[in-house]
């Protein structure tokens, strides 16, 4: 095949054919260790089969995902507020920013123990120890978008007098989009990260707390199982909620 | 409305020199007065303060600010690229009760030559189109105050003149006091009632002169060009170089 001919394929078949390479290598090197600690894929989907039919996944992504999507709702509104308050306020950005810089390093476990000690080892305290992580990362991305606001822009709602809640709606949001896309993608993945880790430690259900069950049992064909089951709803997001969402913000683009 | 304007100085902050000087005049009521200077006078500065955008002067204004209701046409067409025609239309008549109808708005667009293009996102209109979407932005909230900041700059001859005539047909059912401010004398001969030529900057009032050409008017109008020609020859320093008139030339 000449160059031409490949780069004219469809991006989602080289995209399914990386995939696919990637899970015939691993079936082939399973086969050659042959050892309990290296399941192939094809025990790990025989195990996500029995795991949806029979056991308890489907109950704790259930949980997990509540989880992220009440810890995302409250790091993108928190963000995006306090993200725009500061890039067009010298004063509110001099206030917070040495908060911001020590939370953008405050470890996610150091969050996420003293919100279980604090607060209780309860729904509350994880959710909230999810979202204190992911905040100060909105917070300085939609800064920055907030920092690069077109003033033309700003000055036609001025001069028409246009009330206050529909310059932020019209004119200030449309602009910060890609901003807040950006964060909204970032955020997800950094959240379905640090989600299970805070499961793992204080919570009885959702995929981190069976992520440690199956540790102790070094059961790993049922933690692929699980981590396939969670790509797959990545994926699902990524592909039917946030890429229809980016084109319809960019419908206008000529 | 009448507007009075009385700027005793203007300085931007940081700056060594004033942006503007003394500046006084008025302007009629329903009166089409021109402001000529050369580039960096601070024209755009003072309609900056006419609209209320720079409160940071001394002076006073009567007519203008929040005194009056406002069309500012920018040098650029300032569209929102995120929404279509129709939208950008309607996000400056919030006070507007009820909203613009859509048979409004394409009635509207009609008058300026742009009938079915509501839907359509700015971007994908040529840079006269736009123009003609921000001039009838301007006017759809009946402004009592058009303030136009060189509107027409880097368009070709007969794409000028045909917005021209836009602009008088929108100016004949409202009726705003209007000021335009520009560096093309020709147009503001072709447009105005009344031509203000104001110096370098810090800008000043250099001459006061009335145009009593009946309208309309073209910019290659043989009248218009007799006027331009005399205009130069009587005050060459002051139009031949607008680059190089000086600050302290007494007004005429």
């Amino acid at each position: 095949m000449n160059p031409a001919a490949v780069s004219t394929l469809p991006a989602a078949a080289v995209r399914a054919s990386a995939l696919l390479v990637l899970l015939v290598v691993w079936q082939i090197v399973a086969w050659k260790v042959n050892d309990p600690l290296l399941p192939s894929p094809a025990a790990v989907f025989v195990s996500l089969v029995h795991h949806l039919t029979h056991g308890e996944l489907l109950h704790h992504l259930g949980k997990t995902l509540m989880r992220v999507a009440a810890a995302f709702v409250i790091a993108m509104l928190v963000g995006v507020s306090v993200g725009v308050w500061m890039g067009r306020s010298k004063l509110v950005n001099n206030l917070f920013d040495g908060m911001l810089v020590l939370m953008l390093n405050l470890p996610a476990l150091v969050a996420a123990i003293l919100c279980f000690i604090w607060i209780g080892l309860n729904e509350t305290a994880a959710v909230l120890a999810v979202a204190l992580n992911k905040i100060p990362t909105v917070i300085t991305n939609i800064r920055e978008g907030a920092r690069a606001l077109d003033t033309q822009l700003l000055q036609v709602g001025e001069v028409y007098r246009v009330p206050r809640g529909t310059v932020l709606r019209r004119i200030v949001l449309p602009q910060l989009y890609p901003y807040i896309m950006a964060s909204a993608r970032s955020g997800l993945a950094l959240i379905w990260k640090i989600v299970l880790v805070i499961e793992l430690l204080g919570r009885s259900d959702g995929i981190g707390f069976q992520l440690g069950t199956f540790f102790q049992f070094f059961d790993l064909t049922s933690i692929l199982a699980y981590t396939a089951a969670f790509a797959a709803v990545v994926f699902a997001i990524e592909a039917l909620l946030l890429r229809p969402l980016d084109r319809r913000l960019n419908g206008w683009r000529a | 409305m009448k507007l009075v304007v009385d700027i005793r100085r203007k300085r931007h902050p940081g700056k060594a020199k004033d942006t503007i000087g003394r500046l006084a005049f008025s302007a009629e009521s329903g009166e089409f007065v021109a402001i000529v200077g050369p580039s960096g006078a601070g024209k755009t500065t003072l309609l900056k303060i006419i609209a209320g955008l720079d409160k940071d002067y001394e002076g006073g204004l009567d007519g203008a600010g929040d005194d009056a209701r406002l069309g500012f046409v920018f040098q650029e067409p300032r569209l929102l690229p995120w929404l279509n025609v129709a939208d950008n239309l309607r996000l400056v008549t919030p006070a507007l009760s009820p909203a613009l109808s859509d048979a409004e708005i394409d009635a509207g667009l009609a008058k300026v030559g742009l009938a079915d293009t509501a839907a359509q996102f700015p971007l994908r209109l040529s840079g006269g189109m736009q123009r003609r979407v921000a001039l009838l932005r301007a006017f759809l909230v009946r402004p009592e105050l058009l303030l136009l900041d060189e509107p027409f700059i880097s368009l070709d001859a007969p794409t000028a003149e045909s917005l021209y005539q836009v602009l008088a047909e929108l100016r004949s059912d409202v009726l705003p006091t209007t000021l335009l401010v520009t560096h093309d004398l020709r147009e503001a001969l072709a447009l105005a009632d009344r031509v203000l030529f104001v110096s370098h900057s810090p800008a000043q009032l250099i001459l006061d002169y009335p145009i009593r050409l009946p309208k309309p008017r073209r910019r290659d109008d043989d009248a218009v060009s007799e006027m331009h020609r005399a205009l130069i020859a009587q005050y060459p320093e002051l139009l031949g170089g607008l680059g190089t008139a000086r600050p302290n030339k007494e007004a005429a």
